[in-house]
């Protein structure tokens, strides 16, 4: 079984019986996708919400909107049924308690309403959900099973 | 719309900052070796110019725990910094600070954080204090907030800041100490207009 690694505004697929990471979410968060019967799947993360804010948008990986658009054309084109797709999503979190309504204090909640409102447009129903709070998130993507597994410190490992 | 983008950053900007971490770093030596009562030298400071792909590992590796000191900019120039500490020098600071052994490695307490909180302030407070004065400028800063947690959740903040009118971020490393060697980091995120402020106000034309 081999090992995929996302990075920071980066996405991948991977098929089972390999398995897909992406270590350290903060505020970004962790879009996984998966067709349960070809067990093709794959993860981005994003860092912002929206490319249409942006003057400077040419790394597509790194928004909600364009980086789920992008992930659903590679997993579909590696063998996965648009239809059959299900997300899950991690990440989101104010990681300093910031007051007032900056950038830093909402941003990790605005990534996670425009992740979930891009996958609602697209139809591809959110079956879980493990976000905001104020700690940090490493995710894994199992295609095999669908699971989807978080570990932060101090905590012990979830599955959604 | 500002004219700036990070991703120009031509070799003159880039020497400009590395003299604000100087001298940043170098005012931010000395209020650390004030408060503990402690010689310290200082290494010059790097600085690198990182894609979002090397950042979260600059420091450690992405899951590695690292302390965070985040502070927002204000008056003059707007926007954030940070500190970063690796756990080894967070601990070897408060046990100076708290007067015990060097080797005391337990988990902090309420005490312990605001000693890190601290630090962190005077330490950025030092760096933003040799910004103004180079510029000019009035610069303030927020209180500390902290954050204990893996590097690349914490190094997802300046990520994203930088994220908004680039794909690269600067990050400006020091190290300090007499016997031991504290690695502490810096990131300053000044907003889109205030780069234009920073760079206009030392006279550097875009």
């Amino acid at each position: 079984m081999a090992t995929i690694k996302v990075g920071m505004a980066d996405l991948n697929v991977c098929k089972a019986p390999d398995m897909i990471t992406t270590l350290g979410l903060g505020s970004c968060i962790g879009i996984a996708v998966y067709d349960p019967v070809t067990k093709v799947g794959g993860l981005a993360h994003i860092m912002l919400p929206d490319s249409t804010q942006m003057r400077n948008n040419s790394n597509i990986a790194k928004f909600a909107d364009t980086g789920i658009e992008e992930l659903i054309k590679r997993v579909t084109a590696a063998g996965a049924n648009k239809r059959r797709l299900v997300a899950k999503i991690a990440g989101g979190a104010k990681m300093f308690q910031v007051s007032g309504l900056s950038t830093v204090g909402n941003v990790g909640e605005r990534n996670a309403q425009a992740s979930r409102a891009k996958l609602k447009q697209l139809g591809i129903p959110l079956l879980a959900e493990d976000t905001g709070l104020n700690y940090g998130r490493t995710v894994e993507l199992y295609p095999e099973t669908g699971e989807f597994r978080i570990k932060a410190v101090g905590k012990s490992i979830k599955s959604i | 719309m500002a004219k700036f983008s990070l991703d120009q950053v031509n070799e003159m900007y880039f020497d400009v900052l590395k003299e604000i971490g100087n001298i940043g770093a170098g005012n931010a030596t000395t209020a650390i070796s004030n408060m503990l009562n402690l010689k310290v030298n200082m290494e010059v400071p790097k600085v690198e110019f990182l894609t979002f792909q090397e950042l979260p590992t600059a420091i450690s590796a992405e899951e590695e725990t690292v302390v965070g000191i985040y502070l927002e900019v204000e008056s003059d120039i707007g926007g954030s910094m940070m500190f970063l500490l690796k756990m080894e020098s967070a601990h070897y600071l408060v046990n100076h600070l708290m007067g015990r052994p060097d080797d005391y490695a337990e988990e902090f307490d309420e005490m312990d954080l605001s000693a890190i909180k601290e630090i962190g302030n005077i330490i950025s407070g030092s760096y933003l204090s040799a910004l103004s004065s180079m510029t000019n400028m009035v610069i303030t800063s927020s209180v500390p907030y902290l954050a204990i947690d893996m590097a690349a959740a914490i190094l997802s903040v300046p990520a994203i800041q930088f994220g908004q009118y680039g794909d690269n971020a600067l990050l400006i490393q020091t190290e300090f100490g007499d016997e031991v060697k504290i690695q502490g980091f810096f990131i300053l995120m000044p907003d889109v207009d205030s780069y234009d402020k920073i760079l206009t106000s030392l006279g550097i034309a875009l």
